[in-house]
């Protein structure tokens, strides 16, 4: 391609939005900065995940928030030492950063093996197992994620500041996103797709989709994983419930929330997301018709329900059905996730 | 991928045959065979036993094992059902059995007349009986309601119907959170078979005996239903060809509103049982929709029969698990679900008597 055709108001559009989020820390208040955008990057990071895998491989994934987690205990049990919690190898931050990274991947690789013969529903159901039970493993086998959580976990001093954790989010975010969609024109991207549209003819063909699916899943795994190392240094500490079967649908919810065949969406989403958790309490409306703080997922559930009833393609595919006549985007089932041609 | 090549290859002896010699059946049979072994003869050390040399402990196991299979039963079948219909996987599942759960303590506390410590002693068999009823019409009619409302009109978008009753789980969990409260609840059950009887020197509970009957009665009673009336008739007629039963006039849309309703007022019957079993509270609705999705990917999506057989051999594995693993290693017991899971998906990716979507 050339330069001429990839400086599309798309791309123009997204370069401009990252060169705003470079500039944000002197632009914004600390807060919004360290608090609102870490948070969207690393939930958008992890929600990109499951778009990737659900739009290029038809495969839903609720697994992505246990990947988070397993990432975040990994790196938890290596890097402390003489805490009470955990098994405190006490290793340097960066092995510890490669020990959970490798754990992560590993596992989204056995995981993805497993299942890698499903599809579509039964891939959805087949994850949310897999979630709720890695669940079950951390909250029960107190070895490895100390009773009740890991708590006052260090970042790396070259992430020290609050603001570099930003950046660092901001990074592996462009990265991510640049990586996935370029990985739609590679050879694997392809055969992928491929796979999703025909497993039968691509098995035919001589690929082979178990491999495939495996793979892509893995590579999910890792970038999830990414995200959940973010996480674990934005917040100092993870305990079991934060990836129980609550969590673990949010997560899918943010992805659907933006959309969920779109890759940009998984960050609208979170940021959707993280300005109703955050700001809805301060609107002075609110208390008055019932809704507190504790009714938060009441909200997040009514919202997505009215997603998911005007448009499946979440905010992306309002935002493209309001526009008009700029391209409108009509994913296949199969780019849903779903089974059916 | 066409149903009816696979289909194919399976019903053909020799296709049969052939995949008997893969390596992943022969790994699931040494796997089988190793823990038979373990169970029978090595488990020294674990809790239980090795079952030669205390069979009551082995007995009682295999009996925890059957009567929660029964609840397990009761809990899924609903789900499978309704997948094997309309082909919607219904994620309120969970909701709807601890909502009824709730619903059936509250009318029990009603009746007894007391909010707390109730005595078994004073629960007659009407003081369960009507609030199972209660609990599971409540069930039952809030997934018609679901059915009617959010999934009559995308019928066939699996995915998206997926994303609303997830949705709808959400919502559901936290109304729930603020109507009954934080704190475990129990439904009591009632005194005729709160007691003991004694098994080759072991003590057991007649109440777990109660629910599997209830169970049984349920499956038979659902058997019945499917192969000898007329509705079970359409209904069996529809999990294999929607679009001719749809072609020779017969009126889906009031099947699949039944059905809905039959469904979630079985997953209504196990909140129930459940909540006698083992009490409701937040996060109940999350651990029962994992039991039955366990039970229906092990035994495969949309049949009954391998609903039966999921639920048995999953309860096995529950009830093996913290009994046979050694004492230090008992908090394992978790990861022998998932090793299950992995065993049958690798030997048959649909479940045990699962077909292709």
């Amino acid at each position: 391609m050339k330069l001429r055709e990839r400086l599309t108001a798309r791309t123009l559009v997204l370069a401009g939005l990252v060169l705003i989020l470079v500039l944000l820390p002197s632009l914004a208040t600390a807060f919004f900065v360290n608090f609102v955008m870490t948070q969207t990057l690393i939930l958008g990071l992890a929600a990109a995940t499951i778009v990737f895998l659900s739009r290029y491989g038809g495969m839903t994934s609720l697994a992505q928030l246990l990947m988070f987690g397993i990432a975040g205990f990994m790196f938890g049990n290596a890097a402390l030492d003489g805490g009470a919690r955990g098994l405190n190898l006490g290793w340097h931050p960066w092995a510890a950063v490669g020990f959970a990274m490798l754990v992560t991947t590993l596992a989204a690789f056995v995981l993805g093996a497993i299942a890698s013969r499903t599809t579509g529903i039964y891939f959805l159901m087949l994850t949310l197992v897999y979630g709720v039970i890695g669940y079950f493993v951390f909250a029960q086998i107190v070895e490895i994620s100390g009773p009740g959580g890991i708590t006052s976990i260090q970042r790396p001093d070259l992430l020290g500041p609050p603001v570099r954790l930003y950046y660092a989010g901001l990074l592996l975010s462009v990265l991510a996103y640049l990586g996935f969609r370029a990985s739609r024109r590679t050879a694997f991207g392809l055969a992928l797709q491929g796979v999703r549209d025909d497993p039968v003819r691509m098995a035919s063909l001589g690929f082979n989709v178990a491999l495939h699916r495996a793979l892509a899943f893995t590579l999910a795994g890792f970038v999830a994983g990414l995200a959940g190392l973010l996480n674990v240094w934005w917040n100092g500490q993870i305990d079991p419930a934060s990836i129980s079967i609550g969590p673990t649908l949010i997560l899918l919810i943010i992805a659907v929330i933006g959309g969920i065949s779109s890759l940009e969406g998984a960050w609208l989403g979170a940021f959707v997301y993280v300005l109703v958790f955050t700001y809805l309490r301060d609107l002075p409306l609110v208390d008055g018709i019932g809704i507190t703080e504790a009714r938060f997922n009441t909200v997040i559930g009514v919202i997505v329900l009215a997603i998911m009833v005007l448009s499946p393609e979440g905010l992306t595919g309002i935002v493209q059905r309001l526009r008009g006549g700029a391209r409108p985007v009509h994913p296949t089932e199969k780019e849903l996730g779903g089974t059916r041609p | 991928m066409t149903p009816a090549l696979i289909d194919a290859d399976r019903s053909s002896p020799k296709g049969r045959v052939t995949e008997l010699r893969r390596p992943s059946v022969w790994v699931a049979a040494v796997v089988g065979a190793a823990v038979a072994a373990w169970v029978l003869f090595l488990a020294e050390g674990t809790p239980a036993g090795a079952a030669v040399d205390d069979p009551g402990k082995f007995l009682v196991t295999v009996l925890d094992g059957v009567t929660f299979a029964g609840l397990l039963f009761v809990a899924a079948s609903g789900f499978t059902l309704i997948f094997g219909l309309m082909r919607t996987v219904n994620m309120a599942h969970g909701s709807l059995f601890l909502l009824a759960a709730y619903v059936a303590i509250r009318v029990q506390e009603a009746m007894v007349g007391r909010s707390r410590n109730i005595d078994p002693a004073d629960v007659g068999l009407l003081d369960w009986l009507v609030p199972l009823l209660a609990g599971a019409g409540v069930a039952a009619v809030l997934g018609l309601l679901i059915q009617q409302v959010f999934l009559q009109w995308n019928e066939g978008q699996e995915m998206r119907q997926t994303l609303v009753t997830l949705a709808i789980t959400v919502v559901l969990a936290d109304q729930m959170l603020r109507e009954f409260g934080g704190l475990a609840q129990r439904m009591v059950w009632p005194g005729a078979v709160t007691h003991f009887f004694s098994v080759m020197g072991e003590r057991y509970a007649v109440t777990r005996l109660f629910m599997l009957a209830i169970a049984v009665l349920v499956g038979v009673a659902l058997w019945l239903w499917l192969t000898r009336t007329s509705v079970g008739m359409v209904i069996r007629a529809g999990v294999d060809d929607r679009q001719m039963v749809r072609g020779l006039g017969i009126n889906i849309r009031r099947v699949f509103a039944l059905t809905f309703l039959a469904g979630s007022f079985l997953a209504g019957v196990g909140g129930v049982l459940g909540a006698s079993f083992a009490g409701a509270a937040p996060g109940t609705d999350g651990s029962w929709l994992l039991n039955a999705l366990v039970v229906v990917i092990i035994g495969g999506l949309g049949s009954l029969k391998g609903a039966a057989a999921g639920s048995l051999l999953y309860g096995m594995v529950v009830a093996f698990s913290p009994a046979y693993l050694p004492s230090q290693y008992s908090y394992y017991a978790i990861i022998m679900t998932f090793g299950l899971l992995a065993l049958v998906l690798a030997v048959r990716p649909y479940g045990l008597f699962g077909r292709p979507a």
